[in-house]
């Protein structure tokens, strides 16, 4: 590195006139870029580096950088940089990063905010975290190893969630002894894998971060490059707000400013084009049209807004529009739709579960999704497509998903904020699984359903009666059937139209595909919910007796009904109660390990909330039950 | 018309604040007078403008404040429209917990205890703080959306992926979540803030000749006559200002002439130390200082 050749020398412009220089601080861009790359390919390294080179450590820290060098370093009496981002107790005692730390720096022309992302294969939910709000991602690769596992992997993701700009940074330089054929070997490499997974164009850099060559100033090592420094290239990038702003008015309301009558205000973050008092604007997904009347901010109405920008809008007409919806261009609305394909990322421990409902967060909407098993899984190391059944810790599928309503979406190469989404789990509340949408399946769009002109309402009707679903659960022996059947009994006695769904009855034909596995389980409750949904459609009194064991199922059953139509009758009876009864025989056998994933045994039942019904069997008869349900199903 | 990285952060914070508002059951904006709660409540008055922002502000009061910091918090909350919330941990009140006699225990229970009480007292589920990632490694690696335990933890190895703007609010009773509109303002990013939008902050960050001592090498200012004064010690004025303001007793001043806000912004650019080693809380339990208070429920 040249004597005294260094990024930004602000120094003499802060000391002598302050007011230009906060002038031009003012006025710069942000980019906001990740590094990645194998466990020791020195990202932390390269990041102690550019805050170094941008005076970004102060004195104190640096003396306690030092010692800490000293004292735990891996660069003998030389500063480790590394410990000035490994930031956790963990990740110091272990020497590796797990989560994904951000550092600030700035040059002349930018601020830049970097996130320090884990190359560890476990950590990878922590790397996407980091990915996805990058502008620009440097892939490290130490020059004496080439590409390796994890730059493929990092590669796949960075292209994953979208980022434009790679940056191949091929480091340590200075251990292969500036070698210029060393470096061209491994940008050809790079070139072959970047090409097969859709990356057009990288900007290759031979650097050493530990040494400073080709991060802020050019190497005299290294007169065989011509091209940009690692800093200068940062500088350069485009950023795409330009172009992001070109586009067509997308605003997903996330809140409805309502501080009085006379004022209703929509307010949110314009994800992409620009807006006018006087606009035309069309909100997805119900349709409704009207036109801007003001862009009103704390500081006065704004004549226009562009994408970036948090604003609130407030409408000419009185139309409905709450958060989840998006404000958009009224000539090129969003579409909206309810079934679709997309790229899975799965990030919990606990793996997919096909058919399960999961909760899906998408721009401000919040809506109940199902996911159907995977078409297939990536190998992110051979780019194979491979067979699955479901999606495992750090898996990467393609998966058709639906959702309970249509919701405003966008392709996410065309729009990440109406295009990637989030799954959580409903019981955990734990982000499970990123995703990106490609397209709406054309089903959705364009498949009507077919108009019945006797409609459900007749179906009931010429039957005198309200239908209803009676969703019967509870533990095996817990009396389910037995109540149903009495039930069902009376119902009829007293004209009623019904019909008993038993869990064994089902099983021994609609579903004797299924086993007993969990996902084999919601797939069960799933059918018998759309089969009792059909039966209700045709006026009938659906009696349903299965274990039904998880809420997450019991719900999703719930809201494939009519409101109001679905009963749920909690049977409560205690496992030791239901194991003495053991009427099938079924306990013995499940405690003796021949029957595996039994309710109440080794497979877990989660009691019902919210049960419209419970029925404690050791308080009443199951003729008093029945006389019970009856009563409030008819009241 | 490309935006600057103030309007981009300014944008973003915004976001974040509408975010907590439309999916939490009971928010609560932590105000601690100093000048990233200046810049956070600014923000909110934004975010929500015409309205006022719709939850309360909440002060861990520790008794131990400079007298202008007590000032400015009245008249803030005044101003904005909004309802002060002020909380003194009643065990640390009652057995006279100061930062003379008790160190670390100090901000233990006034702060770390205190800011569990209040958000348990009030059932508040998302609790603003304006940490930013800038000030210590520990914040650096914390999410945006901070995922609490029930008695208010954080766990360090298990945070919640946090991708794009897509925050997840979802807890279970009893939890909650701290927030951090700020995480990716720097210092310079507030100062420069204040200066051009001209939020109010507390006269202590402008140079003005004050009383005076030293202890362990900290320049502190006798704010009240609790300070315990030596036998024979008598403070002395001195031309100082603060970049970081706490409990008086536990906050350092620095010598300086800057009383205006780029004279202030120029001395920060041009200084050697980093902002919080004025303060004594980051250097209890070594490197690990932050990250071991926030398992433990500090902000």
């Amino acid at each position: 590195m040249s004597e005294g050749d260094v990024i930004y020398r602000p120094e003499a412009l802060i000391a002598e006139d302050i007011d230009a220089y906060l002038e031009q601080h003012q006025h710069k861009t942000m980019l906001r870029f990740i590094t990645c790359g194998s466990v020791d390919d020195g990202k932390s390294t390269l990041i102690g580096r550019l805050l170094y080179d941008s005076k970004m450590i102060f004195e104190d820290q640096l003396a306690a950088l030092e010692s800490d060098s000293r004292r735990v370093g891996t660069q003998g009496q030389e500063i480790d940089f590394a410990l000035l981002v490994d930031g956790l107790a963990a990740e110091r005692e272990q020497g590796i990063t797990i989560d994904v730390a951000y550092r600030f720096f700035a040059t002349e022309k930018r601020k830049f905010i970097v996130a320090d992302t884990p190359g560890h294969e476990q950590y990878t939910r922590n790397m996407v975290t980091g990915a996805s709000t990058a502008d620009l991602a440097v892939i490290l690769i130490d020059a004496r190893k080439g590409v390796l596992t994890q730059t493929r992997r990092h590669s796949f993701l960075a292209h994953l969630v979208g980022i434009r700009h790679i940056v191949l940074a091929v480091n340590k330089m200075d251990l292969v002894d500036y070698d210029q054929p060393t470096f061209e070997h491994i940008v050809a490499d790079y070139r072959a894998f970047a090409n097969r997974i859709g990356i057009g164009q990288f900007t290759a850099i031979p650097l050493s971060g530990l040494r400073g060559d080709n991060i802020a100033a050019r190497s005299d090592a290294m007169s065989w490059y011509d091209g940009p420094t690692l800093i200068e290239h940062l500088e350069a990038v485009d950023l795409g707000l330009d172009e992001r702003a070109g586009k067509s008015l997308r605003m997903p309301v996330q809140w409805v400013n309502r501080p009085n009558l006379d004022f209703r205000g929509f307010s949110g973050q314009i994800a992409s084009g620009s807006v006018r008092p006087g606009d035309a604007v069309r909100v997805i997904p119900s349709g409704k049209t009207s036109t801007v009347a003001r862009i009103v901010t704390y500081d006065g109405d704004l004549e226009q807004a562009v994408a970036g920008q948090s604003v609130t809008l407030t409408l000419a007409d009185e139309i409905d529009c709450s958060r989840g919806d998006v404000i958009c261009a009224a000539d090129d609305p969003a579409e909206a739709a309810d079934q679709f394909e997309a790229t899975i990322v799965w990030m919990a421990e606990e793996e997919m579960l096909p058919g399960r409902n999961y909760i899906m967060k998408i721009g401000t909407q919040s809506v109940s999704a199902a996911v159907q098993p995977p078409k297939y899984r990536v190998d992110v190391n051979t780019l194979d497509h491979l067979a699955a059944k479901s999606l495992g810790l750090n898996d990467i599928g393609i998966c058709e998903l639906a959702t309970d309503k249509r919701i405003s979406f966008a392709h996410y190469a065309e729009n990440k904020d109406l295009g990637g989404f989030i799954l959580i789990d409903r019981m955990t509340n734990a982000t499970v699984a990123a995703g990106a949408l490609h397209f709406a399946l054309r089903r959705a769009q364009n498949v009507h359903w077919q108009a019945i002109d006797v409609s459900r309402e007749a179906h009931a009707a010429i039957k005198n009666q309200r239908p209803r679903v009676l969703w019967f659960t509870g533990l095996s022996g817990s009396g389910k059937s037995t109540i149903a059947n009495l039930v069902e009994k009376r119902l009829h006695a007293l004209g009623k139209h019904t019909f008993l769904l038993d869990g064994d009855n089902v099983r021994h034909g609609l579903n004797k595909d299924l086993g007993f596995t969990e996902a084999d389980r919601i797939e069960n409750i799933r059918r018998v919910g759309e089969v009792a949904r059909l039966m209700t459609d045709a006026g009938l009194i659906v009696l349903t007796a299965f274990i039904s064991p998880f809420r997450a199922e019991r719900q999703l059953a719930r809201t494939m009904m009519a409101e109001g139509e679905f009963i749920e009758i909690f049977v409560d009876t205690p496992l030791n109660v239901a194991e003495e009864r053991d009427v099938k025989g079924l306990y013995r056998k499940a405690r003796s390990g021949e029957l595996k994933n039994f309710t109440g045994i080794d497979s877990p039942y989660e009691r019902p909330e919210n049960a419209d019904i419970i029925i404690d069997t050791t308080a009443m008869t199951p003729e008093q039950a029945a006389e019970l349900i009856v009563e409030q199903v008819l009241a | 018309m490309s935006l600057t990285h103030l309007e981009r952060l300014e944008a973003e914070s915004i976001h974040i604040m509408r975010e907590v508002v439309a999916e939490a059951e009971r928010p609560v904006m932590l105000y601690s007078v100093g000048k990233d709660s200046a810049v956070m409540l600014h923000l909110a008055k934004k975010a929500f403008y015409p309205a006022p922002p719709p939850f309360p502000l909440l002060h861990v009061d520790t008794t131990w404040k400079f007298q202008a910091m007590y000032a400015l918090r009245d008249k803030a909350a005044k101003d904005a429209g909004m309802d002060l919330l002020v909380h003194q941990n009643p065990e640390a009140l009652d057995k006279g917990i100061n930062p003379f006699d008790h160190g670390p225990l100090h901000t233990d229970m006034w702060k770390t205890e205190g800011l569990k009480q209040a958000l348990d007292k009030y059932g508040f589920d998302a609790a603003f703080g304006g940490a930013r990632r800038d000030e210590e490694k520990s914040r650096a690696k914390e999410r945006i959306f901070s995922f609490r335990n029930a008695s208010h933890g954080w766990d360090p190895k298990n945070q919640r992926p946090e991708l794009w703007k897509l925050y997840n609010a979802r807890k279970a009773k009893g939890e909650s979540i701290r927030v951090f509109p700020l995480s990716n303002w720097t210092e310079l990013d507030i100062w420069q803030y204040i200066h051009l939008e001209g939020i109010e902050i507390v006269p202590l960050y402008f140079s003005q000749p004050r009383p005076t001592v030293e202890r362990d090498r900290l320049l502190l200012m006798v704010d009240d006559d609790r300070f315990p004064l030596e036998p024979g010690e008598e403070p002395v004025m001195r031309s100082i200002r603060f970049r970081t303001l706490g409990c008086y007793p536990l906050t350092g001043a620095v010598e300086s002439e800057a009383a205006t806000l780029p004279e202030i912004i120029q001395e920060m650019l041009l200084t050697t130390t980093s902002e919080r080693q004025g303060r004594a809380i980051d250097k209890d339990a070594g490197g690990a200082g932050m990250e071991k208070k926030k398992q433990e429920g500090y902000f």
